[in-house]
């Protein structure tokens, strides 16, 4: 026994006096959140499995690195006939595809690929349509089965997607990690091999980083791609380590196992400003936390109500209090980061005296009753629904509103309030493209207003709807961003909503990574411009 | 002998259904379905939803969904991950490995501290050691697994650096999995300095899941070992002139060592429950963390399938703990 313990002994000491040994040159680890579902963004809907196929695809066209701009990449440039129902898009040439052992690429990228790419997900008969599931949420939920007329090769360059309406969000959407484009010839290849599911597993695309390997549940390499058309990343390789819990990534940043880690623990965020060994980058998300006012029932069918109500609540102890330092007080539908963001808009200031003042005129002098629904679950624009409510509950009752918080299931929560049960609602939005489409229309168009749509406020405002609809038919950006920043004075001016807050989202870095950037999507990326200074 | 094999044998039957039953009725009584969980804001449109339901075979009656479910069972198949598409079973296989790593190292790490220390507790009874050693149990025994690791991390590697925060093996060594055991994998890989890093990252997760099993295994010892030593046979060796080394090493501890042997097969249970926290907080690649995953996404076929499979093993352990007691303990194979 003695000996044992004593050879165990000697073991362990003689392990842990090897010191860890230092990383190749130039590799950076991002410490991710959770395990991807597969590695065809297609397929996915977490966030989590886009950016671990993020390094290895292209899209035609692309977000700027950090921002919501849409960029050429595939395709160098496009066109748009002047009906705007037809999109050409140039490809570039000699775009060079990853090879893995068993597939080596003989041809460049070229409009076969598109087509392939996009066929997948919209006709049922193609021969991957029901490979791994075949489910294709985002390319449906973005309205891309009735959107598309068709899509042609004109030449081995030129490809053209004919629509069946005028939908001016069209390129954003684009750009969104699901429109990311598979190598054809690869595809054929797998389908030849009777292993077609392979293609969503072992990913070969056009990107700055070839995938290496997947260790199920705790590693994924990648290389940098040599021939990648937008030249090499200075990094040599990327190396997601899966490392599911907040406070463990935290020691790994701080132990310089990780470069990159995202979502820290809200609780850490305070120790992590005070860190001066670590670097901690925000930036407010693409989203907005809400109240919705159900406008079909009594008393907020009256925008009087609507308006004193958007004096009552004090938005700013609320942002304090709930988001504790990641989220900045809401007063337009759209975030400002994104573009025709109107920043001239004027909140309703916190005025208690004139709430009660506009309630009299619309003949609550005193008051009323009503229900509040507050999210049963956390979401990255409200942390903490239940708070919330209990505070918008104390200061309206101040006012003489008597509000009675409401709470179901998540699943039951929303399908009540799309089903319009409520009086007051809470709610929020994560943009999908970038685009003020994506929220405007989303949440407050006629359309989404019918029961079981996303409009929660059932507002459908002649105004303001015939500003929406005008720019999603309008192409050009300058005249849309006009019309969008009018519906937003619009829309203050009805208060279908009390908008509360954009929420901030944090990452920490290891002080050598340079030229990391934000990216308002919450995806992660490490192309270009990021490097590691030696 | 085979009686005794085929008695506890037949107490297998009814444990797997019932297992079967709970992971399948539980996971069903979570609010969301793995549609509802994917969904989000956006809200999907009724037909949509019906016919996603209907793919996954949800709008079928409940206990239709279990029988068909117990009927693949039967016949070897627990079906595909929703989440990943791929087969529960191979999913399962390709992460177990790390976990019956953890889960050995953890045990030999308490059997190698927790028998030596319940042994000199016992022999120095009322010493100070006794009361430390039992002292120590008692909070291992308590301590939260979660709160536990994570304080060793901030110490050990954090604080000191002396080993890796998490992971399994340092990311500047790739080794192709031919077992799945980390330290047989890098051990034949031959590559410098892989197998010691494998040991470093195996040393904090064993501990902590080591921890509980410690505690229980130095107590039973120690109790196990007052009682032999109280024995008439143990006074005749004394008496007799045999060294105290003989009387304890060998007459005292081979007797006391039978209900500790009961004590660390039913320790496989606890271990496989802590490795499920344990792997978390150490992103270990084992079966614990993945099932953690499989909760949050719904994923019912990875979730039953693995439930269901972990209790397979604990119940085999126990079998085989059971039939070595009665190789240990003619007594008791007699018995029957």
């Amino acid at each position: 026994m003695k000996r044992i313990l004593l050879g165990a002994g000697l073991c362990m000491t003689a392990a842990l006096a090897l010191a860890a040994p230092a990383h190749a040159a130039k590799t950076i680890v991002y410490c991710s959140e959770g395990s991807p579902e597969n590695f065809n963004p297609q397929l996915n809907t977490t966030s989590t499995s886009m950016d671990v196929a993020i390094p290895v695809y292209n899209r035609l066209v692309q977000f700027e690195h950090g921002g919501t701009k849409v960029v050429p990449a595939l395709a160098e440039s496009w066109t748009v006939s002047p009906d705007g129902l037809t999109y050409t898009f140039k490809l570039r040439q000699g775009v060079k595809w990853h090879s893995t052992n068993d597939f080596k690429p003989t041809r460049d990228f070229n409009a076969d690929d598109v087509l392939f790419s996009f066929e997948r997900q919209w006709k049922t008969d193609h021969p991957y349509h029901k490979v791994s599931g075949g489910a294709y949420d985002y390319f449906k939920d973005m309205g891309f089965p009735d959107l598309l007329k068709s899509i042609e090769k004109v030449d081995d360059h030129t490809v053209k997607f004919t629509l069946s309406k005028v939908e001016a969000p069209f390129i954003a959407n684009m750009a969104m990690v699901f429109a990311s484009v598979f190598s054809a010839e690869y595809a054929d290849s797998l389908l030849k091999k009777k292993t077609p599911e392979k293609i969503d597993q072992v990913p070969v695309g056009t990107g700055p980083f070839q995938f290496v390997a997947y260790q199920k549940d705790a590693v994924i390499r990648y290389k940098a791609f040599d021939q990648y058309w937008g030249g090499k990343a200075a990094l040599d390789n990327l190396v997601f380590a899966i490392t599911p819990d907040a406070a463990v990534r935290y020691a790994k940043l701080k132990a310089g196992e990780c470069h990159v880690v995202p979502f820290p623990n809200p609780a850490d965020i305070d120790t992590m400003k005070k860190d001066t060994s670590i670097n901690l980058m925000e930036k407010e998300g693409l989203n907005v936390g809400y109240l919705a006012f159900n406008v079909t029932k009594k008393p907020f069918d009256d925008v009087r109500v609507r308006r004193a109500l958007n004096m009552a609540i004090d938005k700013k102890a609320i942002v304090d209090a709930v988001y504790q330092g990641a989220g900045t007080p809401a007063k337009n539908p759209i975030p400002p980061t994104m573009w025709s963001y109107n920043n001239a808009v004027e909140d309703y200031p916190f005025d208690p005296e004139k709430a009660k003042k506009l309630l009299a005129d619309a003949g609550y002098a005193n008051g009323f009753e009503t229900d509040l629904w507050a999210m049963p679950v956390q979401r990255p624009y409200n942390p903490n629904a239940k708070r919330m409510a209990e505070m918008m509950q104390a200061d309206l009752a101040k006012i003489g509103i008597k509000a009675s918080i409401k709470q179901y299931e998540w699943g039951e929560y929303r399908k009540r309030l799309q089903a319009g049960e409520h009086q007051m609602g809470m709610m929020g939005w994560t943009g999908d493209n970038g685009d003020p489409d994506n929220f405007l229309a989303v949440l407050l168009g006629c359309d989404a207003a019918r029961i079981g749509g996303s409009n929660l406020a059932k507002w459908c405002y002649k105004e303001f709807e015939d500003l929406v609809q005008e720019a999603k038919r309008t192409t050009d950006v300058g005249a849309r961003t006009k019309l969008y920043e009018q519906s937003q004075v619009i829309f203050k001016e009805q208060a279908p909503w009390f908008p509360v807050a954009h929420s901030i989202v944090f990452m920490a870095l290891n002080k050598n990574v340079t030229g990391y950037k934000m990216d308002p999507f919450g995806h992660h990326h490490f192309y270009p411009d990021v490097d590691l200074k030696q | 002998m085979l009686r005794f094999i085929l008695t506890r044998a037949s107490l297998v039957i009814p444990t797997f259904l019932g297992v079967t039953f709970l992971s399948f009725l539980l996971i069903r009584l979570v609010p969301g379905d793995p549609i509802e969980v994917r969904v989000g804001e956006r809200g999907i449109p009724p037909e949509r939803l019906a016919q996603l339901r209907h793919e996954m075979g949800l709008d079928q009656p409940m206990w239709k969904q279990f029988a068909d479910y117990i009927g693949n069972v039967l016949s070897g198949d627990l079906g595909t991950s929703i989440v990943t598409q791929n087969p529960v079973l191979d999913e399962f296989f390709t992460l177990f490995p790390a976990t019956v790593e953890l889960g050995l190292a953890a045990m030999v790490f308490a059997v190698l501290a927790g028998l030596p220390a319940g042994i000199i507790a016992a022999v120095k009874r009322g010493s100070w050691f006794d009361h430390g050693v039992m002292g120590l149990s008692l909070t291992g025994y308590s301590m939260p697994i979660f709160w536990w690791g994570l304080l060793l991390i901030l110490f050990f590697s954090v604080q000191l650096g002396l080993t890796p925060v998490s992971g399994r093996l340092d990311l500047l060594y790739y080794v192709e999995p031919v077992t799945g055991f980390m330290l047989v994998d890098t051990w034949l890989s031959g590559e410098k300095g892989a197998f010691a890093s494998a040991l470093r990252h195996l040393v904090l997760p064993a501990i902590v899941l080591g921890t509980i099993p410690l505690a229980v295994i130095a107590r039973m010892t120690r109790s196990a070992m007052l009682e032999v030593l109280g024995e008439d046979y143990i006074r005749t060796g004394r008496a007799k002139g045999l060294s105290e080394g003989r009387v304890i090493g060998l007459h005292a501890l081979r007797n006391a060592l039978i209900p500790v042997v009961t004590v660390i097969g039913l320790q496989v249970g606890t271990l496989l429950g802590g490795a499920i926290l344990t792997e978390t907080i150490f992103s270990w690649p084992g079966v614990g963390k993945w099932l953690v995953e499989s909760i949050n996404r719904r994923d019912y076929p990875a979730l039953q399938g693995g439930v269901l499979l972990i209790a397979t093993t604990v119940m085999t352990v126990n079998l085989l703990v059971d039939l070595l007691y009665g190789v240990l303990n003619p007594r008791i194979r007699h018995a029957r």
